[in-house]
């Protein structure tokens, strides 16, 4: 072995040896510095003859390297050890509970009405709006409810101060009236849904003075109440995400529509709970029927040329049917337990390819 | 409306059972809201017989009975009856039976000392009337051991239905069989009513001065009838039905009203005076009514009176004075029509409810005047005895004669279902209705059907005997190609707020439109007062949204909850108009104790602040142009809150801590901060497509400058960074306020407000000299505010 091929195992070997960077960096200045070892060896090089320097030059120049690359491969394991260590005294516990901020929520009713918008816009619908504080001629005049129809008694009607000689404006009593804002403001063909809150002088268990209604009404030649079964069903069908629907329309009485129908959806019995589909027995679900050739002709449509129907439902009430809410009055108290237990997450938008129901 | 299956087939020709005509009632319009049978109810309950009464060792009050229940052994009986005695036949209920009247299930009971195994039962006990006095006592042939309900004729369901307010023809049984009939259950029996010739002139003077609300008024005399008890098959038949047995003449009355839905009323002729006249009521007359309650009645009411007395609230309910008693002995039948637009406002006006006036408003058949008087005749002569008087009638009953044009492809195109015009024809026909005429069919429209109007009701009678479970579901027709967007502006600018909102942390409420008007009084009070409030808490018509918030938040601090982020998209009442309008709330602390924040913070007036931004943004509105403006309603503090607005006339929100004031009007203690976002106020971007503003990210690195201005204590900060923002609108890219200082180091009265600035260069890097230039033109800038570069 020759001289430099000891001091080259030699400096490897104190390289290796040196246990932290102070150390290796003594090493370095002694091998590599102005006046290291290695460094002298180079200075030797300008003394020497050129033969000698031409055999000598290559091999110190190699020892260089190779104690310059040891050097940089040790400072690498001792730095990473260093970092190492000083990691191993930065713990945290993460098992501390932490805050991910308030959970905001949308209300049930407010959700159910986007899901509404959204299943009747494929199918053409769209939203309508007309004032809760209306005239009676809108509420019940144009809605072929003369002043003395029993069916105003029936309607349980909030009536507002008016002054002396003026016609009391009244709380609308269902979104019916929206059907004639609808019908005096735009020419057929008309398909259009109107929710929104409505209003009755009654209070119970299942009944609160105010409460939430769509109105839904189509407007066309040739519209009939075949229609209107289907659009009914499709609309359930969707909204409740079942297949097993079953309605069933009974004859009943609106003086806005004629023929009228109330519909009534099959449940089965579930643990106890009606749940939709099926047929075990009937539930009233909503009212409808043929709009009335008065209600068309007092909008000032021709009736001989413009038929279609019209119906409504509790908004309320489908959300309880679908997400099984069982106390109306609670729907309206804002308890905060309430609201973010049956409330929905802000980005449970209905939408037709996400579904309908959150 | 109830009657029973022994009383439609009186009515009704038919071998159909319960079941089948339970379930035509509802397909066919008369929806069954209940069907009942004492029978079943009573079923364990049987007849039997006291053998020995004795009195009981340890109480006065009660016997000891032993009955015979048909079975091998008598039966021992704790009984507390008074006319408790051996001999009497009775109601007995063995142990396990459920006594329906007190709501117990019977069962051997030891009743002080003594064992009882049944109970001898009262008519009350049993739901079959009011009597409590003592057990029932039954007739001596009654079978010892035989179901009681069975013998005594309770086997007869009771079927109630919901009758609409079109069908006055079903308000009585034999227009319910005639729908019956109509839907192929059997056949329609005939209106029995013999001609009772009357065997002298009518002694009173008939008339009717009131034309308009009583056309016509028909009545008869009859004397010498005695007014007893009605039989017990009558007596059976209105308690079935809910009608109480009162005397042979009411229960004639009222019988004949269930069965043919046509009102009568009877008057005792010897508390008449002179001629009996339909006459409109004069400004203050009043009448004790048979309901025991006096009406004072107008000029719009029409009555029955006499030279003395008002005797009747026309078609309505009769008069406590000349109603029947046990002691009558000669009376005057009265068959009347009124109109019914005039019943209907009588009786809303009065609110008074009777079965009368549910069948006069819906308007009973103008032509059964005459066959009513005749039935009632014929049954109180039966129930009563006597001679009738010759009829007179006073005017003449409408006679509506409506015809409606038809053609029979009609229900096609409004019902959706084919039905052959003979099947067409045969319905109608079986409802009462004539069919002349081939293309165009003029329909007769029968007396009783006064709701007939046009073709579409024509319709209505076809579909709904042929069923409606026969309109087949057809799709509408739907456009080509991918459903279209339907939303409108406004509603995307709510779904877009309450999304927002929601995403935020903030729970959405539904509060009531009306308030008291106490919690609307520090909002202003409320231009729109319920005339009719269902209570004091919902009278007023809200102006704003915050009560129902603020009375929510109550309500959830009462139920332990430390922190409240509420909204409520809704609408405000205003004198003019409603405006849509996002409300919120943040109610006690906005963060809570936490080990990473330590004590809690409370919400303050800056947190409302970033809610009503954040949420303007999300809607829509051009936040970066909005300004501070003052002038927010007193409901807020005056030094805590401002209204964001494009201009002073277009505000779009308010937002700030509450004052004290509202704050204690609601029971609440500060502070509470809210906002209010008028969204039908967020202007809308004009539709430019969906292409945006063509942008390529600057290439070139931005420059950061911090500056110190010292400003007066009372400036704001708005005027500074607008100022400085203006300064270089190319190259000030962002202007962010840091920091605000007062203290040791700024002078007396001022803060210094530190600003960190961004300026960004186009086409070529800064150089020094442009930074030079921008600085002073900021301090320029700045010093126009009001603001002095700090040393």
């Amino acid at each position: 072995m020759s001289d430099l091929e000891i001091m080259q195992s030699d400096w490897l070997a104190r390289i290796d040896a040196a246990a932290d960077l102070p150390a290796l960096e003594t090493e370095r200045v002694a091998a590599l510095g102005k006046q290291g070892a290695i460094t002298q060896l180079l200075k030797t090089l300008g003394g020497m003859t050129p033969d000698e320097r031409q055999a000598q030059g290559p091999r110190i120049h190699a020892l260089r390297e190779k104690v310059a690359e040891a050097l940089s491969a040790r400072r690498a394991v001792l730095e990473a050890a260093q970092l190492e260590s000083k990691l191993a005294t930065e713990t945290l516990d993460m098992t501390l509970p932490v805050s991910t901020g308030p959970q905001g929520s949308v209300h049930p009713v407010s959700q159910v009405m986007d899901e509404l918008a959204e299943i009747f816009a494929d199918l053409g619908f769209s939203v309508a709006n007309g004032p809760e504080i209306e005239d009676q001629w809108y509420n019940f005049t144009a809605l072929n409810m003369p002043e003395s129809h029993p069916a105003r008694a029936m309607h349980d009607t909030f009536y507002l101060t008016a002054p002396e000689g003026e016609e009391a404006k009244v709380l609308r009593t269902h979104t019916s009236p929206v059907q004639v804002r609808t019908m005096t403001s735009q020419k057929p063909p008309i398909r259009i849904i109107a929710p929104g809150r409505t209003y009755r002088s009654d209070s119970d268990a299942t009944h609160t003075p105010m409460f939430h209604q769509v109105e839904g009404l189509v407007i066309d030649r040739g519209i009939h109440m075949g229609h209107l079964k289907w659009t009914l069903e499709t609309f359930l069908k969707a909204f409740f995400e079942r297949d097993d629907i079953v309605l069933r329309l009974r004859p009943s009485y609106f003086p806005f529509t004629e023929p009228s129908a109330e519909v009534d959806v099959g449940y089965t019995v579930q643990n106890g709970r009606r749940v939709l589909g099926g047929s075990e027995g009937w539930m009233e679900l909503l009212g409808s029927g043929m709009v009335h050739p008065r209600v068309i002709a007092a909008c000032g449509l021709d009736p001989d040329e413009y038929q279609g129907f019209a119906f409504g439902c509790g908004i309320d009430r489908l959300a309880m049917l679908k997400y099984g809410m069982d106390d109306l009055r609670a729907f309206f108290d804002g308890d905060l337990r309430w609201l973010r237990h049956y409330g929905f997450a802000s980005l449970a938008i209905p939408t037709l390819s996400g579904g309908v129901g959150a | 409306m109830k009657f029973t299956l022994s009383w439609l087939k009186e009515h009704l020709e038919t071998d159909a059972s319960l079941e089948t005509i339970v379930d035509t009632l509802t397909r066919i319009g008369l929806e069954v809201e209940g069907v009942e049978n004492a029978a079943e109810k009573l079923a364990p309950f049987v007849i039997g017989e006291v053998l020995t009464a004795d009195r009981h060792p340890q109480a006065d009050k009660l016997q000891v009975l032993s009955v015979d229940v048909g079975q091998s052994e008598p039966v021992q009986v704790v009984c507390g009856a008074p006319n408790a005695r051996a001999g009497l036949k009775g109601v007995f209920g063995p142990p396990g039976a459920y006594v329906p009247g007190s709501d117990l299930t019977l069962k051997v009971a030891a009743i002080r000392g003594v064992e009882s195994r049944g109970m001898m039962c009262s008519v009350r006990e049993l739901e079959l009337g009011e009597d409590h006095d003592g057990i029932i006592e039954l007739p001596q042939d009654a079978p010892v051991g035989a179901a009681y309900a069975g013998w005594a004729g309770f086997d007869d369901p009771v079927i109630d239905v919901a009758i609409t307010p079109n069908r006055q023809d079903a308000m009585g049984v034999h227009g319910i069989a005639r729908d019956l009939a109509a839907a192929g259950l059997g056949v329609l029996k005939p209106v029995q009513a013999d001609q009772i010739k009357g065997f002298f002139p009518c002694p009173v003077e008939i008339r009717t001065d009131d034309p308009e609300g009583c056309p016509a008024f028909y009545g008869r005399v009859v004397r010498g009838i005695s007014n007893g008890a009605s039989p017990a098959w009558l007596q059976r038949r209105l308690t079935a039905v809910g009608q109480r047995p009162i005397s042979a003449l009411v229960d004639m009355t009222n019988y004949i009203m269930l069965g043919y839905g046509r009102p009568l009323h009877v008057y005792d002729l010897a508390r008449l005076q002179g001629a009996l006249v339909a006459r409109k009521a004069r400004t203050g007359e009043e009448l004790l009514a048979l309901n025991g309650k006096t009406y004072r009645l107008d000029r719009s009411m029409t009555v029955i009176a006499d030279d003395a007395h008002v005797h009747d609230i026309g078609g309505i309910m009769g008069g406590e004075f000349s109603g029947v008693s046990e002691t009558t002995t000669d009376i005057l039948i009265e068959c009347a029509y009124f109109e019914p637009e005039n019943i209907a406002r009588t009786g809303q006006k009065l609110a008074l409810a009777s079965d009368a006036r549910s069948r006069f408003e819906r308007g009973v058949d103008p032509a059964f005047l005459e066959t009513g008087l005749q039935l009632a005749t014929m049954m109180a002569v039966e129930l009563g005895g006597g001679e009738p008087s010759e009829i007179v009638k006073a005017g003449t009953p409408p006679e509506p004669a409506k015809t409606i044009e038809y053609r029979p492809g009609r229900t096609a195109e409004l019902a959706g279902v084919g039905v052959a015009e003979d099947r067409q024809k045969e319905i109608l026909h079986r409802l009462g209705f004539g069919v002349t005429g081939e293309a165009i069919w003029s329909v007769k429209v029968p007396s009783w059907r006064r709701d007939m109007d046009g073709s579409a009701d024509i319709v209505e009678e076809v579909v709904r005997i042929e069923g409606l479970d026969c309109v087949p579901s057809t799709p509408l027709p739907r456009e080509p190609g991918v459903a279209r967007p339907t939303a409108t502006p406004e509603q995307l600018v709510e779904r877009r707020a309450r999304r927002a909102a929601a995403a935020r942390g903030l729970n959405e409420a539904v509060t009531w439109s009306f308030i008291s008007e106490a919690e609307a009084a520090p909002f202003g009070g409320s231009p729109w007062i319920l005339a009719n409030p269902i209570s004091e808490e919902m009278k007023a018509m809200r102006t704003s949204l915050l009560p129902g918030l603020l009375s929510a938040a109550n309500r959830n601090i009462a139920r332990g909850a430390s922190s409240s982020r509420l909204f409520e998209v809704g609408r405000r009442y205003l004198a003019d108009t409603e405006r849509p309008t996002l409300a919120l709330i943040l109610a006690g602390n906005s963060e809570g104790r936490h080990w990473r924040t330590g004590r809690p913070r409370p919400f303050e007036a800056y947190d409302a602040k970033a809610e009503a931004l954040a949420i303007l943004a999300a809607a829509g509105a051009p936040v970066e142009n909005l300004q501070i403006l003052d002038g927010v309603s007193a409901t807020y503090h005056p030094g805590r809150s401002a209204r964001l607005g494009l201009g002073a006339k277009n505000v779009l929100a308010e937002f700030g801590e509450l004052h004290p004031a509202t704050l204690k009007a609601f029971d609440l203690d500060g502070p509470v901060v809210a906002a209010e976002i008028f969204l039908d106020a967020i202007p809308q971007k004009r539709g430019s497509g969906h292409r945006r503003a063509l942008y390529a990210p600057p290439p070139l690195q931005a420059v950061t400058r911090d500056f110190a201005f010292l400003l007066p204590l009372e400036a704001r900060a708005d005027a500074l960074l607008r100022a400085v923002r203006g300064a270089d609108r190319n190259l000030i890219a962002d202007v962010t306020l840091f920091d605000i200082f007062t203290g040791p180091g700024v002078a007396e009265g001022h803060k210094s407000v530190a600003l960190e600035v961004i300026l960004q260069p186009g086409e070529k890097s800064f150089t020094d000299e442009d930074l030079k230039q921008l600085s002073e033109k900021i301090v320029t800038a700045a010093a126009k505010a009001g603001a002095r570069l700090r040393d």
